[in-house]
């Protein structure tokens, strides 16, 4: 480090000013992190519904919270590897009478194409739905389950 | 729902986190709940989003004209099971309402299903408005 000579400011109140200011950089770094992380986390794809994936050694576990679908009005496609849910939230007609207070839930189509991270078994794939909760288990492909290699001695 | 918002295309709406009054004795993201809110001549009716909230799970409150509803998500991944992509988080619902119309409590009913609380508040008979006929002489 050979600034503190160069650029000695006797002014300065402390006596290490470029100490100072990177320390000041590593928290604006830490700040930008943080703030980056939690955007990729929640914005997500940016498309109605938004999904959580998870995984264990032999199932991709995908869900969503649709509260009000109905089973009926949902549909789930799958091919080798992509799965598309698309569908309907109806929202109850109210009588003419009702005046509104306030109107926050939304009704509407959707449609989400997602690509699971490996092949799946598109025959066996199971959905289910409780208290406004899509959940669908999808078996991994036989190909895409790890594999315990022995090693000889 | 009716025929204008057939062909809608629904957005994302993200969770909206909120403060709660007191601070929580279990650490977790508290959301307040997507509601709809309307009244007519008899009830006032309160819709609420709620997915994941079991009836067990869910706690409706009405003191002093307000109305506090609370509702816990348990979490629904198995225990072996990793994260690989998260785009939205659970966490305990909370949302208070004061209510200005005076609210029969002993008639008020809610009922929980897929995911969306329908509670209807039917106002108490000296609420409901009476038009009054001006008879001239």
């Amino acid at each position: 480090m050979f600034y503190p000579r160069l650029f000695s400011m006797p002014t300065f109140s402390s006596p290490r000013p470029f100490e100072e200011l990177s320390r000041m950089r590593r928290q604006m770094d830490r700040i930008m992190d943080s703030l980056m992380e939690r955007q990729t986390s929640i914005m997500g794809a940016g498309v109605f519904p938004a999904i959580n994936l998870t995984e264990d050694e032999n199932h991709f576990y995908l869900r969503a919270e649709l509260p009000g679908v109905m089973t009926q009005d949902l549909d789930i496609q799958a091919t080798a590897r992509n799965l598309t849910i698309s569908g309907e939230r109806k929202l109850e007609v109210e009588g003419e009478s009702a005046k509104y207070h306030r109107r926050e839930r939304e009704g509407g189509r959707f449609s989400r194409a997602f690509a699971l991270p490996k092949e799946i078994d598109a025959e066996r794939i199971e959905a289910r739905m409780r208290n406004g909760i899509l959940t669908i288990k999808v078996p991994k492909a036989e190909s895409a389950k790890p594999r315990r290699i022995a090693i000889e001695s | 729902m009716t025929d204008v918002n057939v062909n809608k295309e629904l957005k994302i709406k993200e969770k909206q986190e909120v403060a709660t009054p007191a601070e929580q004795t279990r650490p977790g993201a508290i959301f307040a709940p997507h509601v709809d809110i309307f009244e007519n001549d008899n009830h006032l009716t309160v819709l609420a989003d709620l997915p994941g909230v079991t009836t067990d799970k869910l706690n409706i409150d009405l003191r002093d004209n307000v109305l506090t509803l609370v509702g816990d998500v348990s979490p629904y991944e198995g225990p072996d099971e990793k994260d690989l992509s998260i785009e939205y988080e659970v966490g305990r619902y909370y949302r208070q309402f004061t209510l200005s119309e005076v609210i029969d409590q002993s008639r008020i009913e809610a009922q929980l299903k897929d995911g969306v609380l329908r509670l209807t508040l039917p106002k108490v008979e000296k609420a409901k408005p009476r038009s009054i006929t001006v008879s001239a002489e």
